[in-house]
């Protein structure tokens, strides 16, 4: 009667032993890579960069140790340990020896590293002095530019540290074709060539990289298969040698060959999304539409009786554990930006096939199956939502949804499709876009999209307007005028635009600067050799090789600057209750409350290094007196008493959120502040700058450094997640929250929304449950919402909320009938609700 | 026909995405003034006909607005998608909706235009002739059967029993769709004898399919604080899932359908 094969396959003991394995130990961080790399490049600084990038690719993956660890039935691991990571030097590596001591024992991923590997490691960065792309990257950029990354206008560290990554190749190319077949495309491209052509230096020089390049994984492959072999000989149980000689098979003829069955195909995929991340540091590399591609070999299999649904199931789990095998180490103020140790390997299931049908699968099941299987965050397991997905599947999505892992992600084709296209891309094309890293749409295989290019930190403009252009005594924006000549509120809102529009202007030199160093320093060959066009074009991505070419930084902060932005209109220019001059008084003062420690901190120390500098004598007394002075506030209790009271008329303003047609259309101009403006630039790869809204994890850390806002909002606190409203400030519930957020315009945003939602479990309990749930979903994306999200909220969130009420103003608990807000309810109320939690299921 | 659009009532509150209160997600409105008073209830600020003062986090705000039927309809409409995609729409509940009659049944009419799904939930106190005026654009009923024992019932409630059991027999052969509602009250009626004398009931009406079991919860005793009012049950705790397990096994025994929550 059903559509699809969806019944549950239980999870076979390896996996349990696998992810055992897999998690047992703090990762690390491994020297190989950074050695051979080196050694290479000390080898080759005649040759062509494209060339020497190739030769220290296959330099690398010659020599670099190979491990299988127990239980693998999908080899191919980049470090000893698990988990680890290798150094990428010739991105960028100051930061990272300067924090050789920290590395560890930092809050936000850390990573074990051995005295041993810092020895080597500090040898192999004496070479690299002046070659990174880092280096170049600020060479090229605008002395404004600068100043504004380091006043934290916005921050594109994310590709001035690492490689770009953020692209789907055509993994299907290598799993129908083989490298073979690639390599054929690269010979008849070769053949093709005339000596006399314009470009035949550059692109000469990239093909014959290319097929270096495609070699060397070849033989990497090769090296496992050997290894297997070996393994297989030593091996004493005969299931388990019985998989080593399987392996040995598999990797003697994938990624070389075509993949002939299924387990083929596993492998095969698993090399290139693995050397792929060798080749450069970037992360979000994302495997894309898996149950399209990986379907035809799964069907044929099925088809013939040569593979098990059950099989096939294991193999997915052993998959999903391999991506949670690579890791990266990212400087300490990344990390707080991409918390958890995530590369944003997206893979995403159903949607719509390049004709418009729907797309989903038995596989695309299976894929769900998988990530209930292991409950890992790798693989970014994401869904395309469209008018003609099938309840069943959005079922089993909702599922995996209430297991409380935050996956998948949901993605409305009906808003990203007309998206897409509006940026030059075909229908077809459109129609097989797959998600990259967090939320950025794309048409895998043919596209650089440089998303994730930068964090735009949309409250810093307004606080220059207050400062006329000064930050800590430095102009980083410009001269918008004193605050006495903002007569309308039109004026004031105009200024704050002219301050925004500057600072994009200066992020666009930032990326585009670092873009060119990458082009120079650091073209990826292998990664050409799977992107249309770049066979054809002889460019790598990096170079304006891809069919699509886009640069994609992201704006966070709507929320904020919308309730600020309003608090200011209605409060200064209609009501005339407070001026200007008193707004900039209170935020000066932080309203009158204390700084959060680490912040009272931080001030601490630069009053005292200036009263040093100044010749004063400085004890351990006045330093504890300057720091409980920024801890409980600078203010005088009149002071104080004013901004309480101020604060109190700001939270009387309507705030976006809760679906108030004024207010969310004043929204959708303020992210028109960013967005429209973005569209005016071009980058050095032929393509448009187009502006994602979502902040990843950095709203925390990045409001960390902005001081206190019109809103309300305190110094240093974090910035509004995603483009939904503020915490605590959305009071009608999930329906309202989620129509304010579809009044924003999505489909400007290209690069993607982010729209994340707690939910408590009961709101997701039993089948009824779980068609309510897809139903919100659905009803959000009838309006044309693009993303959503969801933390299904458990005991252990309920309890952090009794500690800390003020982060959970929100949080709705809805038991048998009847709904509370959990915070305002006592605490005898709140253990009984708690109780309850658990018996939802 | 009559300008239904114009009808003017009095409500206290209007909750979105609800989906515990019949099928889809649904918007209540609260309409205010209620002829019961259930010790237990855990809507207090709408029980009187008079707007009320309550303290909500510590600031007195006013519970009771007088609105027509046109100036509601935009609040309700907002949420459309959802209906629309789950088979959703209006729920009323109060106070007791059917103490308005000029004002409710039109509600529930200008609901119908729009294509959403209606349903009450009430406690079937009113005079028959008039609950018969709701009729014809209702969809679906949640209605109390609390106790079986009038006397019982009118000491917890108020009111004696007789007039809702024989609406409820009317409502099973109305057309809409019945679902009785039990709330499961210790020290009133939360025994295995009493809970299967109301399913037994229950399953003795015609067309009725669904009886659900709805814990007593100490969830309005904030309430009750912030009206300045005397909670009565505040030392009774909620009762254990094991326990409200045996009731369900009880009522089950009726042979009608039975679960427990909404």
């Amino acid at each position: 009667m059903k559509k699809f094969n969806t019944a549950d396959i239980p999870r076979t003991e390896r996996i349990g032993r696998l992810l055992h394995h897999t998690f047992e130990k703090m990762p690390e961080i491994e020297a190989d890579r950074a050695v051979l790399l080196t050694e290479s490049y000390k080898k080759t600084e005649n040759e062509p960069m494209v060339k020497r990038r190739a030769l220290a690719f296959a330099h690398i993956l010659e020599n670099i140790p190979i491990v299988i660890r127990p239980d693998e039935l999908i080899v191919g691991s980049s470090t000893k340990a698990p988990r680890s990571c290798q150094v990428y030097p010739e991105f960028s590596f100051e930061w990272l020896e300067s924090e050789f001591d920290t590395v560890a024992t930092r809050e936000a991923d850390p990573f074990y590293i051995s005295d041993e590997t810092k020895a080597t490691l500090h040898e192999v960065f004496k070479y690299w002095k002046g070659k990174t792309t880092s280096e170049l990257a600020t060479a090229y950029m605008a002395p404004e530019a600068i100043t504004s990354v380091e006043h934290n206008m916005f921050t594109p560290g994310n590709y001035f540290y690492n490689g770009v990554g953020h692209f789907t190749c055509k993994y299907w190319d290598v799993i129908n074709l083989g490298l073979e077949g690639i390599k054929k495309q690269v010979w008849d491209e070769l053949m093709s060539i005339r000596p006399y052509d314009a470009d035949y230096a550059t692109k000469h020089e990239l093909l014959e990289s290319m097929i270096i390049s495609c070699d060397a994984v070849i033989n990497y492959a090769r090296r496992y298969s050997v290894l297997a072999m070996d393994m297989a000989k030593e091996c004493q149980d005969p299931v388990r040698k019985k998989e080593l000689l399987q392996i040995a098979k598999n990797c003697a003829r994938v990624p070389e060959h075509p993949a002939e069955d299924f387990y083929e195909a596993c492998q095969a995929f698993w090399f290139i999304q693995q050397l792929l991340q060798i080749e450069s540091s970037g992360h979000s590399i994302s495997p894309g539409r898996f149950d399209q591609y990986m379907y035809p070999l799964y069907e044929k299999g099925i088809y013939n009786g040569t593979l098990t649904r059950e099989f096939a199931q294991e193999l997915l789990d052993c998959i999903w554990i391999k991506f949670n095998d690579l890791n990266k180490c990212r400087d300490a103020a990344s990390a707080e930006g991409f918390a958890g140790y995530s590369l944003f390997q997206n893979l995403i299931c159903g949607g719509q096939t390049r004709e418009g049908r729907d797309a989903t699968n038995d596989l695309s099941f299976l894929c769900i199956q998988a990530s209930m299987h292991t409950l890992l965050p790798a693989p970014s397991f994401t869904v395309r939502v469209w008018n003609g997905t099938p309840n069943e599947f959005m079922l089993k999505c909702a599922e995996l949804t209430r297991t409380g892992i935050g996956l998948p992600a949901y993605y409305n084709d009906e808003i990203i499709i007309q998206s897409l296209m509006s940026r030059g891309v075909t229908l077809e094309d459109a129609r097989d876009y797959n998600i990259i890293g967090c939320v950025e749409p794309q048409v895998g295989g043919k596209t650089h999209g440089w998303h994730d290019a930068a964090f735009f930190n949309m409250c810093r403009p307004l606080e220059l307007v207050f400062s006329n252009g000064y930050d800590k005594g430095v102009m980083v924006g410009i001269e918008t005028g004193d605050l006495s000549e903002f007569t309308t509120f039109e004026k004031f809102f105009d200024a704050y635009k002219r301050q925004s529009n500057f600072q994009v202007a200066m992020l666009v030199n930032a990326n585009n600067s670092i873009d060119v160093a990458h082009a120079e320093r650091c073209p990826l060959p292998f990664a050409a050799a799977l992107v249309d066009d770049c066979i054809k074009t002889g460019k790598t991505m990096e170079q304006g090789g891809a069919h699509y070419n886009f640069t994609g930084p992201q704006g966070f902060g709507i929320a904020n600057m919308t309730d600020a932005l309003l608090a200011i209109k209605e409060l200064v220019y209609e009501k005339k209750k407070y001026t200007l001059e008193e707004f900039k008084e209170a935020m000066a003062l932080n309203y009158g409350k204390g700084l959060t420690p680490k912040a009272a901190k931080a001030s601490t120390n630069a009053v005292v290094s200036s009263l040093i500098a100044e010749g004063k004598k400085v004890d351990e007394n006045v330093i504890a007196g300057i720091f409980k002075m920024f801890l409980d506030g600078v203010a005088t209790d009149e002071q104080k008493a004013k901004f309480d009271k101020m604060r109190e008329d700001i939270d009387a303003v309507p705030k976006y959120g809760n679906d108030i047609e004024e207010v969310d259309l004043f929204a959708r101009e303020v992210a028109y502040v960013y967005t429209k403006e973005l569209n005016k630039y071009k980058n050095p790869r032929g393509g448009i700058f187009q502006a994602g809204l979502y902040p990843v994890s950095a709203n925390v850390p990045l409001g960390e450094q902005t001081g206190a806002t019109p809103d309300g909002r305190l110094a240093n606190t974090p910035i509004a997640d995603g483009v939904g409203p503020r915490g605590g400030y959305d009071i009608y519930g999930p329906t309202a929250a989620a129509n304010s957020v579809a009044k924003l315009d999505h489909g400007i945003a290209s690069n993607g929304t982010l729209y994340n939602q707690k939910f408590h479990p009961s709101a997701l309990a039993g089948v009824e449950g779980l068609q309510k749930f897809v139903m919100y979903i659905r009803g959000f994306f009838d309006q044309k919402g693009m993303h959503m999200q969801f933390n299904v909220v458990d005991r252990d969130t309920l309890l952090d909320a009794q500690k800390h009420p003020e982060k959970y103003k929100t949080l709705v608990v809805r038991v048998a009938g009847y709904s509370a807000l959990f915070t305002t309810l006592s605490k005898s109320l709140q253990d009984d609700i708690i109780a309850r939690t658990e018996q939802v299921f | 026909m009559e300008n239904y659009l114009k009808a003017r009532g009095r409500i206290f509150d209007i909750q979105r995405y609800s989906i515990h209160d019949g099928p889809g997600i649904r918007t209540i409105v609260f309409l205010k003034g209620c002829p019961l008073r259930c010790r237990w209830c855990c809507n207090p600020e709408g029980q009187e006909w008079e707007p009320v003062e309550m303290l909500v986090e510590g600031k007195p705000k006013l519970y009771g607005e007088d609105i027509t039927v046109e100036e509601l309809m935009p609040r309700l409409i907002t949420d459309e998608f959802y209906y629309m995609r789950s088979g959703g729409g209006i729920t009323l509940s109060g106070g007791e909706c059917l103490a308005q009659p000029d004002f409710a049944p039109h509600l529930l009419h200008a609901c119908k235009d729009m294509g959403y799904t209606t349903a009450i939930e009430t406690t079937g106190y009113q005079k028959w002739e008039i609950i018969e005026r709701y009729l014809p654009y209702l969809d679906y009923v949640l209605m109390d059967i609390k106790h079986i024992d009038s006397a019982k019932h009118k000491a917890f409630t108020g009111v004696n029993n007789e007039l809702i059991h024989e609406n409820a027999r009317k409502f099973a052969t109305s057309g809409v769709d019945l679902t009785i509602r039990v709330p499961v009250i210790p020290t009133f009626n939360n025994t295995p004898e009493e809970i299967r004398a109301i399913a037994e009931f229950a399953a003795s009406l015609p067309g009725v399919e669904k009886l659900h079991l709805l814990p007593y919860h100490r969830l309005g005793q904030g309430k009750y604080d912030g009206l300045g009012r005397e909670y009565t049950m505040r030392d009774i705790e909620p009762m254990t899932r094991d326990y409200m397990q045996s009731l369900l096994a009880e009522a089950k025994k009726s042979g009608i359908y039975c679960q427990i929550g909404g």
